[in-house]
């Protein structure tokens, strides 16, 4: 079977924009496999075990451009090259070319465009530190969605940012709404009167979300990436970021969001909180307060939205485990009693902590296993899980023949930015996860819910149908489909959570 | 600490991006001000860049 491969010198592009290729020529008649990649070492391994590797691409650089196509025909595999050059070409963002060279650096952008005040910078991690830098020296913000960057780099980018009075939000910052305007993977939300401090993307993307499905918007929602309210770092973005807020006059209360302060972090965030003369509630999933009484603590994403906008209209407000209890009765007298365990894949890291702490007291530590996708070590040198759904379909596929595996819990996350269709390839997995289960005799239970807006592109009730014809069971929250999987497994905690 | 400047959180911020073309593209269609960098890692890689931000200093 023919392999053609091309080589263009020193022609980066960035990892979404290879995806997009690769995809583009896999959907060719004929084509069997195809690869854009950047000449690294680690992906000259990937080209050979994928059967791609050609004389052609063996010389190519880690700044070259690789196109390898694997056809067969000669001519498929020319028509998949031609493919690739087809959406290299293509030019999406507008504020370009107008006669005006497309710039190189920063600096020859803000040479451009002198009035930028925000570098949003998602550069290979290695890298990233510098651009940051480079960013804050010249007075702009920074929204740092690169992970993969030391903690030591993060300390110092968060030092330079504060004495300059300048927001360095991240690294590993996958969403943030500045005056209306989501960056990174950001759900389509309403300008509103919640303002929002948050340590992660997801975490903030089901709370923005549910915020706009309960009628309520964003006033701006600053994040700070995961490690701030770390001993190391020390809160030293959340503090400020809580002033800013504090001052802000469009924010009328402001949301916490991010896994459990360092203990000697908590008096500094509730010393600031306590300081703030509006409601604060604080979601630091796992965390408990210190007991100075600052701030209005919850468990879940999903009650920080709902205690927010019970708190703007003055309502009272408590937790609730299920939406709709009948509901969830329904869907548990369809199910097949499983055997085995829940696997959790989950492409939003918040979302899989949130998850745990949901799980571990109904069903024990034993009983579950919950993977991040978008973690450090999936990420490297390939796009998140948000943006290219492959790698978690292949590990949902794998699922259907591991015979521990009784239930499987799942995120959806859309937004702009996000896979423009991420139900589509996760429903086909999830079938054929099915039915190699159903082939061995064995129930597979899958579990979901779906963090999104009716604004988002991919058409929230659209993906959450995709799902549901695939026989996933689709719950309002995180918090409820993993609740909805313990009681599967467990139905002796129906009277606990259903109240029967 | 200094204040953080409250200036971005008063008005839509214009964004130069580097990185994922994609973030360019989502803040223009959220109405915003975006120029996208070109970006490519330098000739000689992480090692040449930080000598570079040292320069800098």
């Amino acid at each position: 079977m023919p392999v053609r491969a091309v080589v263009r010198r020193s022609a980066y592009r960035d990892s979404m924009v290879l995806m997009r290729v690769a995809e583009a020529v896999r959907a060719l008649a004929g084509v069997r496999e195809a690869a854009a990649l950047m000449g690294t070492p680690a992906n000259h391994e990937l080209l050979a075990s994928a059967g791609l590797a050609t004389d052609d691409s063996k010389d190519a650089a880690p700044g070259d451009l690789v196109i390898a196509v694997l056809a067969d025909t000669d001519s498929a595999a020319e028509a998949g090259l031609a493919e690739a050059e087809r959406v290299l070409a293509e030019r999406r963002v507008s504020r370009e070319g107008a006669g005006r060279a497309r710039p190189r650096t920063l600096d020859a952008a803000l040479r451009q465009m002198p009035d930028a005040n925000l570098a949003a910078i998602s550069v290979p991690g290695e890298y990233a530190a510098f651009e940051a830098q480079r960013a804050l020296r010249r007075g702009l913000h920074v929204f740092l969605f690169s992970d993969n960057v030391t903690l030591e780099d993060e300390i110092a980018l968060k030092r330079l940012a504060v004495e300059r009075g300048l927001l360095c939000m991240g690294p590993d910052c996958g969403t943030a709404y500045i005056g209306g305007v989501g960056l990174g993977f950001a759900n389509v939300v309403p300008r509103g009167r919640v303002g929002c401090v948050a340590a992660s993307g997801t975490g903030l993307q089901a709370v923005v979300s549910r915020l706009a499905v309960l009628g309520e918007g964003v006033s701006h929602a600053i994040g700070v990436g995961g490690r701030d309210l770390s001993a190391e770092v020390g809160g030293a973005m959340t503090l400020p970021a809580l002033e800013a807020l504090a001052a802000d006059a469009t924010t009328e209360i402001i949301v916490v969001i991010g896994k459990p302060p360092a203990p000697e972090v908590v008096p500094r965030l509730e010393a600031a909180i306590g300081r703030i003369a509006k409601p604060v509630i604080v979601c630091c999933l796992g965390a408990r307060p210190a007991g100075s009484g600052a701030g209005r603590w919850v468990s879940t994403l999903e009650d920080a939205a709902e205690l927010a906008v019970a708190t703007l209209r003055g309502q009272t407000w408590s937790p609730r485990v299920f939406t709709d209890a009948a509901d969830v009765r329904a869907r548990l007298s369809r199910a097949r009693v499983p055997r085995g365990t829940i696997l959790g894949l989950y492409t939003g890291g918040t979302l899989a902590h949130e998850a745990g702490l949901v799980l571990e007291p109904l069903v024990g530590a034993g009983a579950y296993r919950l993977v991040d996708l978008g973690a450090d070590e999936f990420t490297r040198g390939r796009p998140h899980p948000m943006l290219d759904p492959e790698a978690r379909a292949a590990r949902v596929r794998q699922a259907g023949g591991s015979s521990d595996v009784g239930v499987l819990l799942l995120d959806l996350v859309l937004g702009r930015a996000v896979h423009p269709d991420p139900a589509t390839p996760l429903a086909a997995a999830v079938r054929e996860a099915r039915h190699a289960a159903a082939a061995s005799g064995r129930a597979l239970n899958i579990v979901a819910s779906v963090v999104g807006t009716d604004g988002d592109p991919q058409d929230l009730r659209r993906q959450t149908e995709t799902l549901e014809a695939a026989g996933v069971e689709v719950l309002p929250s995180n918090a409820q489909a993993a609740r909805f999987a313990a009681l599967l497994l467990r139905p002796d905690l129906d009277r606990a959570l259903l109240g029967s | 600490m200094t204040p953080i400047d409250g200036v971005l959180l008063g008005q839509s911020p214009s964004v130069v991006n580097l990185g994922l073309e994609v973030f360019a593209i989502e803040v223009e269609a959220a109405g915003a001000t975006v120029i996208h960098v070109d970006w490519r890692p330098p000739a000689g890689g992480p090692a040449v860049a930080a000598l570079l931000a040292r320069l800098e200093d």
